[in-house]
């Protein structure tokens, strides 16, 4: 493994330059330029015809859904809409792309010229956004009996066109200078950005780890004051995480060549999932001509003016308002509503509050025990096994004081192993606080005979001793009652 | 006339099935019959579907016996050229990279070839993948003039252009990028169209070159070409590039031009053409003069254009469909269908592919690949593509403004009559020639048909006549105004074949 610096070494001696592409699949009901279905999941081969498998003859025409989500996309981006587009064929052999070309747009892009706006640490950063346009995506490829799964020493290679002809539309970004040591978290928030965007728009379901969301992050280092360095594309770079642990990787290991001397090749990367480095693709220097020209089998594109408006005005509210509306009707301060963005969990909170919690307890759980579970897990928030339905219907076990923080925790346990809802596992796990006064009463008569001497200080009115008490109950119970209302029998019992 | 069925137009068998004088299946045999014992010796079929053919002429003699409505070419066959794709009937666009190949799809213009319920004789031979003048690039051998078969038939459909005119078939279908109906249609005494870029649908036709190819109706004479023209002409939302717009009414252009009036009509001649004529043979330049001399005779009056462009309409021509061409074939991978070489556990997919190409495809393909790769590479698809483009641009300017002062172009179909077999495979320009007077109508992406109009040293010589884009109806118009002036059709003066 080549040699990394220390990201703070890093960075204080270079200053990164991003650059995002991302492809998002399309969930329109048909593909781009022929009628099949796009549902995930399929028998391999089931969902194609003689278009998408490119049959001699065949000619493609162009999805008019796709064209419409895309020029949502656009505009929720701030771009300006073409009035005149086409396009263009990206020529290269692989064999899971049916034509051997790839339907892309090339000079003239349905959309261009648009931004995005992010905060990180309370600063704010505007991402430009260089083009949005409109492509296929390609089939997939199992290489079945090489060692690594690649093409090269494979001794069978099967393909899956079901995928081939989803529609897919690519933002790219400009590149993105004046990150410095925030760059991981300036891209980070950018792609979460542009997912909840997209999301808003209802024209994807933009998930990262079913693929309908993938990222390529360029980057490249300079020495301040200097042009910038020569880039990396890195990809396959397929979840929020690992949007910051590429960049954040890049700066390392480009940080340490540099300090040696060493250029950087322009060059494709792959992020490794596993150890959360960038291994080398091909070369640019060796990469394909792709000889694009006019795609002359589909009819240039004039998006009336009309219609651009139209759809602008069918927008639905942009989630960065959206988050400010939902931040005052929260009544969170902004670093609260950053840690609530910065966890993923603005819909979650919005879902759970809207199942019946208090905005108070929603943002509670979310931040707090449930984060910390994510944390030990690896895993984002939203792919924990628990719905915004279920938090809400913890909250109100607490609330009814049929649990405790204490047993809430423990009943969260059981959810996230598949135990059932809150109400199932509580019951399961017998889980709930004692509530019988009668036993309550007899383990506080327990307590004060075995504790005669602080039973006398607080008949003397020093209140604070019951805590003792309180303890000697719980344990008693073994954590199964209302803390408040043992203290509420004690002192009751105890009263002058 | 002859009593033969064979040498009946399609107007005329069509009519003799309808009013019962002979049924359908008689008509079909005789066709199929014709096959039987001359093809051997032509070679114009890579296909024959002798059931098929009888099967829809059965049905269609039903239909008639039962008193139903039928369209007009109801039960007259027809043969098509084998880049068209045929549901259930082999398909090669007379590669090896295809052999074998079934395609589970009808093109649009089979499917609408199977509503008029005319019966499919079978498959014409070409040049591979449509590039060639002279059929002789075909990978299943080469097809022979019923004129001289010691001669081409012409190219690339060659073998459309030789089954109608040994009468092996009343009507055929070609497809024309550069002149591929029509030169062979002048090389072979045949009437070929070229219909308007768009008119007709080129789903299910192979791709050569997308914004050059076009199907069209090879035929005797100008009004059964038109009868096909209207059966398989019209909007298919299918192809992108389809013009939505009513077809040009061209049967009743066919039949006004047939009453020999031509009085205020204004034909061009195109002053660079005439200038560079020294590509052309004399006896071509003469037969087409003549032809000339009778359009006068009829009443139109011949104007001098000039189109400054059409001078770069080949080059530009070499290196637009190359292009379009390199990216068609690049599906050819022996992935999904066809041919794959290679695959014996010792080669990687990516050398299957490349081995597959390599076997697969002839040398004119190879060459075309090759020159398209070449000119849309980088650092020269400006100096390549990008100026043919424009050149392209300038080209239809030309005609747009031709067309202000003229009703249609005459030319030459092509510059020389059917040359010998070998003649010209050795230098590609010379082969490349051939289509010098008909490339810039695919340019422009007007129509244009070829009518014989003469013979010089004995072999067939046509008169083209070019047409504004949807002025389809015109072309044919000054076409069969032609006709009228022989007292034979040029087709039916052909020498007879002897079967093998
Ligand atoms: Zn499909």
């Amino acid at each position: 493994m080549s040699k990394l610096n220390t990201y703070e070494d890093a960075v204080a001696a270079y200053e990164p330059v991003l650059g995002l592409e991302t492809h998002i699949e399309l969930d329109t009901r048909t593909k781009m330029f022929c009628g099949c279905s796009t549902t995930f999941g399929g028998e391999p081969n089931t969902q194609v015809c003689p278009v998408c498998l490119a049959l001699p003859g065949a000619l493609p025409v162009a999805n008019r859904a796709a064209i419409e989500a895309t020029i949502k996309i656009g505009l929720a981006l701030n771009c300006s809409i073409a009035e005149w587009t086409r396009f263009a064929r990206k020529n290269y052999f692989y064999p899971d792309m049916p034509k051997n070309f790839q339907t892309t747009q090339y000079e003239e892009p349905l959309c261009e010229e648009g931004y995005v706006d992010v905060t990180v640490d309370g600063k704010p950063y505007r991402v430009e956004i260089e083009r949005v346009h409109l492509e296929e995506d390609t089939g997939k490829t199992l290489h079945v009996g090489g060692a690594t799964g690649r093409i090269h020493g494979a001794t069978e290679s099967l393909v899956d066109y079901n995928r081939a002809g989803i529609p897919l539309v690519e933002i790219v970004t400009k590149p993105v200078p004046g990150t410095g040591a925030l760059a991981p978290e300036v891209a980070r928030a950018y792609v979460t950005e542009l997912r909840d965007i997209v999301r808003s728009l209802g024209v994807s379901d933009v998930r990262m780890e079913q693929g309908s969301m993938r990222c390529d992050v360029n980057l490249s280092l300079n020495k301040p004051g200097a042009e910038w360095g020569t880039r990396t594309e890195t990809k396959n770079v397929n979840s929020l995480r690992s949007v910051e642990r590429a960049v954040r990787h890049e700066v390392r290991r480009q940080s340490a060549l540099l300090d040696e001397g060493i250029k950087i090749i322009q060059e494709t990367r792959h992020f490794q999932e596993g150890t959360g480095e960038t291994s080398p693709g091909r070369s640019k220097e060796e990469a394909t001509d792709y000889r694009y020209f006019p795609e002359p089998d589909l009819a240039v594109m004039e998006p009336s003016r009309e219609w651009v408006e139209e759809l602008r005005a069918s927008l639905p509210e942009p989630p960065r308002q959206r988050r400010e509306r939902l931040q005052a009707e929260w009544s969170l301060a902004d670093k609260e509503m950053q840690s609530v963005v910065n966890a993923d969990a603005v819909e979650l909170i919005e879902s759970t509050i809207a199942a019946g919690a208090a905005s108070s307890s929603a943002v509670k759980w979310w931040l707090g025990e449930l984060s910390r579970r994510a944390n030990e897990a690896g895993e984002e928030l939203g792919a924990l096994q628990i719905t915004p339905a279920q938090v809400a219907e913890l909250q109100g076990m607490v609330d009814d004081g049929r649990l405790n923080d204490k047993l809430a925790r423990q009943v969260i346990d059981g959810v996230l192993v598949g135990e059932g809802s809150p109400a199932e596992v509580a019951q399961k796990r017998g889980l709930e606080v004692v509530s019988d006064t009668g036993a309550l009463e007899a383990a506080v008569d327990e307590a004060i005979a075995a504790n005669p001497a602080v039973a006398d200080k607080i008949r003397g009115g020093a209140h604070a001793a019951a805590g003792v008490l309180i303890g000697a109950v719980m344990k008693a119970t073994k954590g199964q009652a209302d803390a408040g209302s043992v203290r509420q029998i004690i002192l009751d019992k105890l009263a002058g | 006339m002859s009593d033969r069925i064979i040498d009946q137009t399609a107007a005329e068998l069509s009519a003799g099935i309808r009013e019962g004088r002979y049924t359908s299946v008689e008509v079909t045999t005789a066709f199929l019959d014709r096959i039987d014992a001359i093809d051997g010796t032509v070679k114009a079929f890579l296909h024959v579907d002798r059931e098929g053919a009888l099967a829809t002429a059965a049905e269609v003699d039903a239909d008639i016996a039962a008193g139903k409505e039928t369209f007009a070419l109801a039960g007259v066959p027809i043969a098509i050229k084998d880049v068209v794709v045929t549901k259930g009937m082999p398909t090669t666009a007379a590669s090896k990279i295809l052999e074998g190949w079934i395609p589970p799809y009808d093109a649009t213009i089979v499917e609408r070839i199977k509503t008029a319920r005319m019966p499919i004789l079978g498959k014409t031979n070409m040049d591979e993948f449509a590039m060639g003048s002279s059929t002789e690039y075909s990978a299943y051998g080469k097809t022979l003039n019923p004129w001289d078969t010691g001669r081409i038939p012409g190219g690339s459909g060659g073998g459309s252009a030789a089954a109608v005119a040994a009468k092996m078939a009343p009507l055929a279908i070609g497809t024309d990028t550069g002149g591929s109906i029509r030169q062979p249609g002048a090389v072979t005494g045949t009437f070929g169209a070229k219909p308007t870029y768009g008119s007709n649908s080129r789903y299910g036709l192979i791709a050569f070159s997308s914004s050059l190819d076009t199907p069209g109706p090879v035929a005797r004479n100008a009004l059964d070409a038109a009868l096909l023209h209207e059966a398989i002409s019209g909007h298919d939302p299918r192809d992108s590039t389809a013009i939505d717009a009513p077809v040009p009414p061209v049967v009743a252009a066919a039949r006004a031009g047939a009453t020999g009036d031509l009085s205020g009509v204004k034909l061009g001649v195109v002053k660079e053409f005439k200038e560079g004529s020294d590509a052309a043979e004399p006896g071509v330049i003469a037969a087409y003069e003549a032809a000339v001399e009778q359009l006068v005779k009829l009443g139109a009056e011949i104007v001098e254009v000039s189109c400054p462009s059409f001078a770069y309409a080949l080059p530009t021509y070499y290196l637009i469909a190359p292009s379009e061409a390199s990216s068609n074939l690049a599906r050819y991978d022996g992935v999904r269908y066809g041919l794959r070489a290679g695959d014996d556990g010792k080669h990687s997919l990516e050398e299957v592919m490349s081995l597959t190409r390599e076997a697969g495809f002839g040398p004119e393909v190879k060459r075309r690949i090759i020159l398209g790769t070449y000119a849309l590479s980088a650092g020269y698809v400006d100096a390549f593509y990008g100026k043919a483009q424009k050149v392209r641009t300038l080209i239809k300017q030309d005609f747009e403004q031709a067309f202000e002062s003229v009703d249609a172009i005459i030319s030459p179909t092509t510059p020389f009559v059917a040359f010998k077999f070998g003649e010209r495979t050795g230098d590609p320009y010379q082969m490349y020639l051939a289509d010098l007077y008909t490339i810039p109508s695919n340019l422009y992406g007007g129509p244009g048909v070829s009518v014989p109009v003469g013979l010089s040293e004995g072999m067939p010589v046509g008169l083209q006549v070019m047409g504004p884009v949807m002025g389809d109806d015109i072309t044919y118009r000054v076409a069969a105004a032609f006709e009228s002036t022989q007292d034979t059709l040029l087709a039916d003066t052909a020498p007879e074949i002897e079967g093998k």
